[in-house]
């Protein structure tokens, strides 16, 4: 398999950082190499957030992902025109239909998710947004099998959290589904 | 045995734990914020103490005071940080106290940025303090590495009786990798029968610092050397990359290395016989490899992100500077693998 790298960006709070988590962790279940990195730097309120995964069956060299992305997640506009270029020429574009459009020049694969919109119908808010997104990528990378996702939500949320485990579940079949029927 | 997803910086917390380490003095910075968070509240449930100390300078001489004690202790920080801590680093390693000091790196100098650099060489491997000295400095190039490494750490600095520095950088303090944990001592530990403990029945311990006399404090420096050469016989500390065949080996250490490995990769499926030594402690320098390896590399690649702080280590082992061909991005800058085939093939020139 080759080096699966993804960048998943957004704005703060919409989850692009835990989102990310749960790939790594599906895949480290799933007994491959995995890196998860956030940027870092000097950030503000309502900013950018992103991080970089990268799943592997080698152990990972660079954790950064700046070319070739099997992947990229823009939850919003900003971060669409930002890592758009990041995307290798096979790769997918998993974009938050509701909050951004591609505009760009180039052909991609794009997977158009109003991940807001069916987070909402289904939950009644977009919390879970980042989820449905995730189904998408899952769907559109095959990164890590479904039942690894589903282990690691059970892994992620433990304990008192575990009540979140349900919801996480359903909107993460909610955007792989959606992705298929694309 | 049981993998978790960790941040390097927790990770580091936890391996010192397990390791038996009880007590940590330190000061927030980012980007090693996480190892005096995660202390905080894993110490105590370890009967541990977690001090966050008014400054960096007062969180080492806390360590000078729990390490005279005979315990085994932390500190930790980033770039500015350590620059602040120097002056005890020197008294710690003048009183042979064991201690670890971790220094998750950033851009520089002065205040810098908070992105990762790896520009502490200098000060962290030939010493910022004052007077004759050396520390152990060990770099890891990923999460799992750095847990190992800290918890060699504690067993060497009990061992030589040394500060050892565990030199990292903020992308390996704020990654997360999958990660295990199995502590078993890598030395057989002599006991430590001078520390502060109290007299008892026993004899008065002092831990010194300032000598009166010139010829005895020459020979303190001369019995701290004898440590010295000791641990450059015994701790050298290397890995070989792809290096049966190579005719061009990229030397470099931690986050740039790893980076490098992706490069070499690259390189080798264009054809070029390519390789790498990545020192994983950087004092002592792993001279050894190049005696090994030395015969048959035509051109050394050292690739850091610093402005060539190596170099000159590189130019001692292999014993020709001409040999040697840098490049480096700083500023928390992170090269990129692109930067580094590139910069291989502008080196090798086509020759495979």
């Amino acid at each position: 398999m080759k080096d699966i790298k993804i960048c998943c960006a957004g704005f703060g709070g919409q989850g692009t950082l835990s989102m990310g988590k749960i790939l790594a962790y599906a895949g480290m279940l799933e007994g491959k190499e995995v890196t998860w990195s956030p940027s870092y730097g000097p950030e503000m309120r309502g900013g950018t957030a992103n991080c970089h995964v990268v799943i592997s069956d080698t152990p990972v060299g660079s954790p950064v992902v700046t070319e070739n992305a099997s992947c990229v997640i823009a939850m919003n506009q900003p971060s669409l025109d930002k890592f758009a270029e990041v995307l290798a020429d096979d790769g997918a574009l998993v974009v938050n239909a509701d909050l951004a459009t591609y505009n760009g020049e180039k052909e991609v694969r794009l997977l158009s998710v109003p991940a807001n919109t069916l987070a909402t119908k289904e939950f009644g808010g977009t919390r879970l947004a980042n989820i449905v997104l995730l189904g998408a990528v899952v769907y559109a990378t095959n990164c890590v099998s479904v039942d690894f996702v589903d282990s690691a939500f059970e892994h992620v949320f433990s304990g008192a959290k575990s009540k979140f485990v349900p919801d996480n579940k359903k909107a993460f079949a909610l955007g792989y589904d959606f992705a298929k029927s694309l | 045995m049981a993998k978790y997803l960790m941040k390097g910086n927790e990770a580091i917390g936890k391996a010192a734990i397990e390791a038996g380490c009880k007590y940590f003095f330190g000061y927030p910075i980012t980007p090693q914020s996480e190892v005096p968070e995660y202390l905080s509240s894993e110490l105590p449930k370890v009967g541990g103490v977690f001090v966050q100390a008014e400054s960096e300078v007062a969180a080492i001489n806390m360590v000078y005071g729990a390490a005279a004690a005979g315990a085994r202790v932390l500190t930790s920080s980033s770039s500015p940080g350590i620059a602040l801590k120097q002056e005890g680093i020197g008294y710690l390693t003048n009183a042979s106290l064991p201690a670890v000091i971790v220094n998750m790196m950033r851009g520089g100098p002065g205040l810098g940025t908070i992105q990762p650099g790896q520009a502490d060489y200098n000060m962290t491997v030939k010493g910022g303090s004052n007077g004759d000295y050396r520390n152990i400095v060990m770099a890891p190039a990923s999460v799992q590495e750095a847990v190992d490494m800290m918890m060699e750490a504690f067993d060497l600095a009990d061992y030589y009786r040394i500060p050892v520095m565990v030199m990292s950088d903020g992308l390996i303090g704020q990654m997360m990798e999958p990660v295990s944990f199995d502590y078993k001592p890598c030395k057989e530990l002599p006991p430590k029968d001078w520390a502060l403990t109290g007299m008892g029945e026993g004899k008065k311990h002092m831990v010194e610092n300032l000598v009166m006399d010139a010829d005895e404090c020459e020979a303190w420096n001369h019995d701290h050397f004898k440590v010295y050469n000791a641990i450059e016989a015994a701790e050298q500390d290397w890995e070989d990359f792809m290096m049966e065949d190579a005719e061009y080996a990229f030397t470099s250490y931690g986050t740039s290395a790893r980076i490098a490995k992706t490069a070499i990769g690259i390189l080798r499926e264009k054809g070029y016989k390519v390789g790498m030594i990545r020192p994983k402690k950087l004092w002592p320098f792993p001279i050894k490899a190049f005696e090994l390896h030395d015969a048959k590399i035509k051109k050394y690649l050292d690739v850091e992100m610093s402005m060539g702080q190596m170099v000159g280590d590189v130019a001692l082992a292999c014993g020709d500077a001409s040999k040697i061909e840098f490049y480096g991005r700083v500023g928390g800058n992170i090269p990129t693998v692109d930067e580094f085939v590139a910069f291989g093939e502008k080196v090798m020139g086509g020759d495979k």
